[in-house]
């Protein structure tokens, strides 16, 4: 994260290398850093205590403050103090951590449009309280002058408050108009002109009723709403961000003098990368040199390493297991398949968005209606009174009661309150009417490595292995980055083995380990490497000196809820479908486990896209959970999606959700607030329904005094509002 | 009633206050975090060292 954090990367300018002492010497500044962390688990006063005294215990860590809103912790550190390290003191105490990349993060932390809203709405609230104290006046029955003065004063208040405030509304009405479409907007812009324009001229002609208080209100409510909508929003857009920032994009370039960190932006097409064991590759191109084992996993499904030596083609977001290699770059950026696809997403998603949602059908149906009342009213008074003053107060009268405040109000209070319930519990809601569609979902399809999978593979049978076996293959695994191997060193460190001393222990990329033990030669690999018959399954083989080989099978870890997650879904009716890239004989296997009955193994990406299509177009509602590049069509394919936090960019990007810890129990959780909220959203619908079929007979009989416009406004919004708190 | 012309603008100047008040806090960032805030206030070590 800090320039020092990367031991590989040189400075920039040669004389940084010496600056930061040059700086402690002479006190001057910068000399500390700003680092940000995420911290997905902390819920209480304890956890902010507990991660605060873990880091200011630390060296060189100048302050620390927590956001528990944004699961997130501010540090102000030393330039030599790494996030890594940070990570490490948090996760070691119990908290899981995550380091950010600033950069990402600093177009998100100042929300100026929430700040303008919340502005407007603060301007609204104050203007609003004190024009209807002088409207009270007027309705407990100022006469003549007085009257005339008050509604002089609501006037110069309410007139520049509206103006300033309902901003956004006149916006997108012009918009709208512009682009001859009506919107909500446009009965909104109407009904406040309107109303100002017609007490304005009342007030000049001494006139008994004004809607001052009416107009405002309704900017009030409705600006609450808007707020309300952008806050879930926001918080949904900075955590995505935050989800980008957990990938800090470098590549290890080969100049002359020797390798150079640069950004994966600055590499160029013919440049050579290198790329070390553990690492992801950054780019598409073509091996040059080196021989490896590479995890495709995150690009086909498939968890068994495929071996890539000089001349084979790989691609950015494969990962690089044992063997250091140097690729030369044919595509960076976003150039590469990788992005390609993420941009196919992109261009898929925009199809999907044809779902409309409930708040635009109400829309559709509400804006034309009270505009054909509205004129109705207005044109059926002229011709009985052959007045206009009074046919234009009716037709302000019946905007004014029908401007939808509740309806403006009944979506985003629902939705606000239903985010913040699952986000809580570990959901992040990306796309405003996803839990529209979650509530229709019957079909549920799963993949399987990674999502209902760690995606780690945990090694099996360790301890059936003779004690000087267990002690060999502790040592040679000990030599790896390879994860099986790792996997397996942590297995037998578990058991409590200690490692045999071994000579001139060797890493083969693409085959394996060996290694001298009393003379013999030890190896840990590949099946045929050490003459051993292969397994069905992924299994690493163990061979001393002549000795028969020995199979360590692995297996992955299911996912903390998976189990309870399908359980739950069958016992609720749905269909459950399980549909992996990786071969037949491990999904199976897989689904057996987990009492999966429907299972589809060894689907490419396009077959996952086909297999939800044929799915949808025989009527079902499918959920897809994946998180690898190879499910991305398939996400997006699918009425609604979910993936991990440990998913992909590209997958996240694709998804309409995004689980923010390691459980998948929240999904069960998200299915049935997604149903209660949208019983919520029609409740409320209705209750605006009602409302209206009341209080429009009234405004067209002109019956519709201020005072009731202004209870029946303000009871409406304040029911909606609190049937949608009763989700939280 | 000469009590209203008195009565007005102190009511309308004490909503402008509020206003004032209530964008300076903006500004300030004191709405950055509402659930920490929350919890923090009842941290036992929150008022011994106050910063």
């Amino acid at each position: 994260m800090t320039a020092l954090a990367d031991p590989a990367r040189p400075s920039a300018c040669p004389a940084c290398d010496v600056a930061p002492l040059a700086e402690q010497v002479a006190g001057a500044a910068p000399v500390q850093a700003r680092l940000m962390i995420a911290v997905p688990g902390i819920h209480c006063a304890g956890c902010i205590s507990g991660v605060e005294r873990v880091l200011h215990a630390l060296p060189g860590v100048r302050d620390a403050r927590v956001n528990l809103t944004l699961r997130r912790v501010a540090v102000e550190a030393d330039l030599d103090v790494d996030a890594d390290t940070l990570c490490h003191a948090l996760t070691d105490a119990g908290f899981e951590a995550h380091a950010l990349d600033p950069g990402v993060l600093a177009a998100t932390e100042i929300d100026a449009k929430g700040r303008a809203l919340l502005m407007r709405l603060a301007v609204a609230v104050f203007a609003m309280m004190n024009v209807m104290l002088l409207s009270v006046a007027v309705w407990s029955g100022a006469e003549g002058v007085t009257r005339d003065m008050m509604h002089w004063i609501s006037a110069a208040i309410a007139i520049p408050a509206v103006i300033f405030t309902g901003q956004p509304f006149y916006a997108s009405a012009f918009a709208a108009l512009k682009a001859g479409r009506l919107n909500m907007d446009v009965p909104i812009t109407l009904a406040i002109v309107l109303a100002v324009g017609t007490s304005l001229y009342e007030t000049m002609l001494s006139g008994e009723h004004a809607y001052f208080d009416a107009a405002i209100a309704l900017c009030t409510f409705l600006l609450a709403g808007r707020y309300l909508d952008h806050r879930t929003r926001a918080n949904a857009r900075s955590a995505a961000q935050e989800l980008a920032a957990l990938e800090v994009p470098r590549a290890l370039r080969i100049t002359g003098e020797g390798t150079q960190t640069v950004s994966v932006a600055d590499v160029r097409p013919g440049d050579l990368v290198r790329v070390l064991p553990g690492g992801r590759i950054p780019v598409d191109g073509v091996l040059r040199d080196g021989a490896t084992e590479l995890d495709r996993s995150i690009m086909t499904g498939e968890t068994l390493p495929a071996v890539a030596g000089p001349g084979d083609v790989v691609h950015a977001g494969e990962a690089n297991l044992t063997g250091a290699i140097t690729v030369e770059v044919q595509a960076a950026g976003r150039d590469t398949e990788l992005s390609r696809i993420a941009d196919l997403v992109a261009v898929a998603e925009a199809g999907r968005n044809n779902y409309t949602s409930l708040a635009d059908a109400a829309a559709k149906l509400y804006a034309p209606g009270v505009h054909i009342i509205s004129a109705l009213a207005a044109v059926g008074w002229f011709l009985a009174t052959m007045d206009l003053r009074v046919a234009l107060n009716i037709a302000a009268a019946v905007l004014i009661i029908t401007c939808p405040c509740a309806l403006g109000l009944a979506v985003p209070a629902v939705t606000t309150a239903a985010s913040a319930r699952l986000f809580r519990k570990g959901l992040l809601i990306k796309s405003g009417t996803a839990l529209e569609r979650l509530a229709q979902v019957d079909t549920v399809v799963f993949d399987k490595t990674g999502t209902l999978t760690d995606g780690a593979p945990v090694a099996l049978g360790l301890e059936r292995l003779s004690d000087a076996d267990q002690g060999v293959a502790l040592a040679l695994a000990q030599g790896s980055a390879h994860p099986l191997a790792q996997s397996m060193a942590r297995g037998l460190a578990d058991l409590g083995v200690s490692p045999v001393a071994l000579d001139a222990v060797q890493e083969h990329p693409g085959f394996g380990l060996e290694g001298q033990w009393r003379g013999q030669t030890v190896r840990l690999g590949r099946a045929g490497w050490v003459r051993a018959e292969a397994l069905a399954t992924t299994a690493t083989y163990l061979k001393i000196g002549e000795g028969a080989a020995q199979a360590i099978a692995f297996d992955d870890t299911i996912r903390t809820g998976a189990e309870a997650l399908v359980a739950g879904l069958k016992a609720q009716g749905k269909r459950v479908i399980l549909l992996s890239g990786d071969v037949e004989a491990a999904v199976s296997a897989f689904a057996a486990r987990i009492g999966i009955t429907e299972v589809m193994a060894e689907a490419r990406p396009e077959a996952k896209a086909k297999v939800i299509g044929a799915l949808r177009d025989s009527g079902a509602k499918v959920l897809m959970v994946g998180d690898g590049m190879n499910d991305t069509a398939a996400l997006t394919a699918a009425d609604v999606s979910i993936s991990p936090a440990t998913a992909l960019e590209a997958a996240r990007a694709a998804s309409d959700m995004v689980l923010t810890g390691g459980s998948l129990a929240p999904i069960l959780d998200a299915m049935a607030t997604s149903v209660a909220a949208r019983k919520r959203i029609k409740e409320n619908f209705t209750i605006a329904s009602v409302y209206n079929l009341l209080a429009v007979p009234l405004a067209v009989a002109g019956l519709c005094s201020p005072l009731i416009a202004a209870l029946a406004m303000s009871s409406s919004s304040l029911t909606v509002s609190l049937n949608a708190l009763r989700l939280r | 009633m000469e009590v209203l012309g008195l009565l007005i603008p102190v009511s309308l100047a004490l909503g402008a206050l509020g206003l004032v008040a209530f964008w300076w806090l903006l500004k300030k960032g004191q709405f950055d975090d509402p659930e920490g805030d929350a919890h923090r206030i009842l941290r036992d070590d929150y008022d011994d060292k106050p910063k």
